[in-house]
């Protein structure tokens, strides 16, 4: 079900119409009386070292998604297939040796360190708990890896609290890498930084990316920080995909009105260049537990049509893909 | 790795100060200070240190043996024996020193035992959640409704009214309280980013709840227990005082006071009931002060 055709890349990961319900539950016996939504039938491939980013407003499910592909929430409906093996079916000792391969950075850089360890301890368990490297060699491997994120091996013996948010964001990404994974799900890692230190991270990544042959899913809420780094962008709207390409076509090209909305919020820094129409969005996104019929971008699209509230489109193109009955360009 | 290189030299002007900040502010030491300046709690600990101290070396500082009758019955306070003697004519300051071993093991043992049971079971019923919690729950709300003293009392004549037993009896009743404490605290921590790196990073059930989780609902364990203490041993002058408490010859505070049961002792003996009523008082007040500093001390909120 590969969207994307290509014959000298492999494919990493594979999502195949990955959904995540949430039940609503209420009364006293909590009796289910409806479901969120939350990721509806969202297909994606993923191949070895490209960066592919995942964008989309708050709630449209791209956390939801990352959370599904490293199986932190298990799906409700779907398959994840990480290296051949599809992740749901794995028994609880074979996930736990795949994930060795498979990891994520969080959004909140406050709260996703232990509070009560020390650095030097918060990165040698990785290594421990796996028993991929000899003990004699663990400490060596965690200066090292300090090091390579930019931190200095007398962090060790620090609690999470002696440091800044960068600092912060910097120990979980040693933490994804010190047991060299393949793919890294990055869940919005820089939205909690200021701009300084964003820059400072997503250099990081971009380096570590080039010097240890990663693969990133990379999760942001807008198309500027990803602009940067991705190879390819998927934008999500209500648990779905609508559009998927390479990053200069979506910025050139884009196909979908919402991408087109989406890339129209994005700030030009040049009020030269700021001669374009804008095109707002009205209203909000609708909620997931209650999805409009037919396209679920109908309510708020200036180019809706009949067709568009009755047929829910679905994904079309080869190298750029795109949900839409009338797309544009 | 350039770009990584910058940023080294941007951060160590930063984090030496830091360093130094935060070599000094570690979590213990903060929490230590933070207890110092609460002046009723260091109170508090210095009474109750006295008196496992007087507990520990009980034979070098009793003035005489607590089982051997020494003197007239019931006599009043003299320069013999400083807090007069008992009805059966034994030494009172020395039971009274020796009765505080009982009382201190019964506090402490009791609440060794029931924050095993109630950390591992809340950590379970939290952490696994779904009919894993239903049951647990269910079987803490059973236990949380037995009228307790009854209960206790039932056990006890059953089992027969010995040291070990009350221990025991108390610390398999006493857990639903911090079951349900422990269980809301893994509720909350378990969807704390760090716990899903765990989960992440494939490490095993049990690190993750041992290691990851339940340091970190230490602090209201910790004052839950404190608080056990003197409630365990209010519990044994209970059941001392009822007579299904620890049996006569040994002294306990609990069955030093049964003796004031007639009218005769209350009006006329004080010497009798009030010292061992005063060292109840004394202990549990003393806990109770240290698990209030201890309290304060450890809420993140109260920044002092």
């Amino acid at each position: 079900m590969s969207l994307i055709k290509s014959d000298e890349r492999t494919p990493l990961l594979e999502v195949q119409n990955l959904k995540k319900y949430f039940p609503i539950k209420k009364g006293i016996i909590s009796r289910t009386v409806g479901q969120v939504k939350a990721v509806d039938g969202l297909n994606l491939t993923i191949y070895e070292g490209e960066t592919i980013s995942l964008v989309g407003e708050s709630g449209c499910g791209k956390s939801t998604t990352g959370r599904a592909i490293v199986q932190l929430d298990p799906q409700t409906e779907g398959k994840v297939i990480f290296k051949g093996k599809e992740l749901s079916t794995l028994s609880s000792m074979e996930l736990r040796k795949i994930r060795t391969d498979l990891q994520i950075i969080f959004q909140d850089p406050y709260s996703s360190l232990n509070p009560r360890k020390r650095i030097g301890d918060l990165l040698a368990e990785p290594l421990l708990a796996h028993k991929l490297t000899d003990k004699s060699e663990v400490s060596r491997k965690v200066d090292d890896i300090l090091e390579i994120v930019g931190l200095s091996k007398f962090h060790k013996s620090r609690y999470p609290h002696e440091f800044s948010g960068g600092q912060r964001q910097r120990i979980g990404i040693a933490r994804a890498l010190i047991l060299q994974p393949k793919l890294i799900v990055c869940d919005e890692p820089v939205s909690a930084l200021d701009v300084s230190i964003q820059a400072q991270v997503l250099n990081l990544l971009k380096d570590l990316q080039k010097e240890f042959q990663l693969t990133y899913l990379f999760i942001a809420h807008g198309l500027g920080v990803v602009k940067y780094i991705s190879d390819r962008i998927a934008v999500m709207y209500l648990g779905k995909i609508v559009e998927l390409a390479k990053t200069e076509d979506i910025f050139k090209n884009p196909r979908h009105p919402y991408t087109q909305a989406l890339l129209h919020a994005y700030p030009i820094p040049n009020p030269h260049l700021r001669s374009r129409e804008r095109i707002v969005m009205e209203g909000d996104v609708p909620s997931p537990a209650n999805p409009p019929k037919g396209c679920s971008f109908h309510a708020r699209c200036p180019l809706a049509q009949d067709i568009c509230r009755s047929q829910a489109p679905a994904l079309q193109g080869d190298e750029h893909t795109v949900a839409c009955h009338f797309p544009l360009g | 790795m350039s770009m990584a290189n910058v940023n080294t030299e941007k951060d160590i002007p930063l984090s030496n100060v830091q360093a130094q900040l935060g070599a000094e502010e570690s979590y213990m030491r903060m929490i230590t200070k933070r207890f110092l300046k609460h002046k009723l709690a260091v109170l508090g600990l210095i009474v109750f240190c006295l008196i496992i101290l007087s507990a520990v070396f009980a034979p070098l500082i009793s003035p005489s043996d607590p089982y051997e009758i020494s003197g007239e019955f019931a006599a009043a306070p003299s320069g013999e024996h400083m807090l007069g003697t008992d009805q059966v004519g034994r030494d009172l300051l020395s039971r009274l020193i020796y009765a505080s071993r009982v009382s201190l093991s019964v506090g402490v043992g009791a609440v060794a035992i029931y924050v095993v049971i109630g950390t591992v079971l809340g950590a379970i019923a939290g952490y696994f959640g779904k009919w894993v919690d239903m049951v647990i729950m269910r079987l803490t709300d059973v236990f949380m409704s037995f009228p307790y003293l009854m209960v206790i009392l039932v056990l006890v004549s059953i089992m027969g009214p010995d040291l070990y037993n009350i221990i025991i009896v108390l610390g398999l009743l006493g857990w639903p309280a911090i079951c349900r404490i422990v269980r809301g605290s893994v509720l909350s921590i378990k969807e704390m980013d760090y716990v899903k790196a765990g989960v992440a990073l494939g490490y095993s059930t049990p690190k993750i709840v041992f290691q990851h989780i339940l340091p970190n609902c230490l602090a209201p364990i910790l004052v839950n227990a404190t608080f056990g203490i003197a409630q365990a041993i209010i519990m044994e002058a209970s059941l001392s005082f009822l007579g299904m408490g620890v049996q006569p010859p040994t002294a306990s505070w609990g069955n030093m006071l049964t003796e004031a049961q007639s009218l005769t002792v209350l009006s006329s003996q004080p010497w009798l009931w009030v010292p061992p009523g005063m060292m109840i008082l004394l202990a549990v007040l003393s806990i109770n002060f240290m698990g209030d500093g201890l309290r304060d001390a450890m809420d993140p909120k109260s920044l002092k």
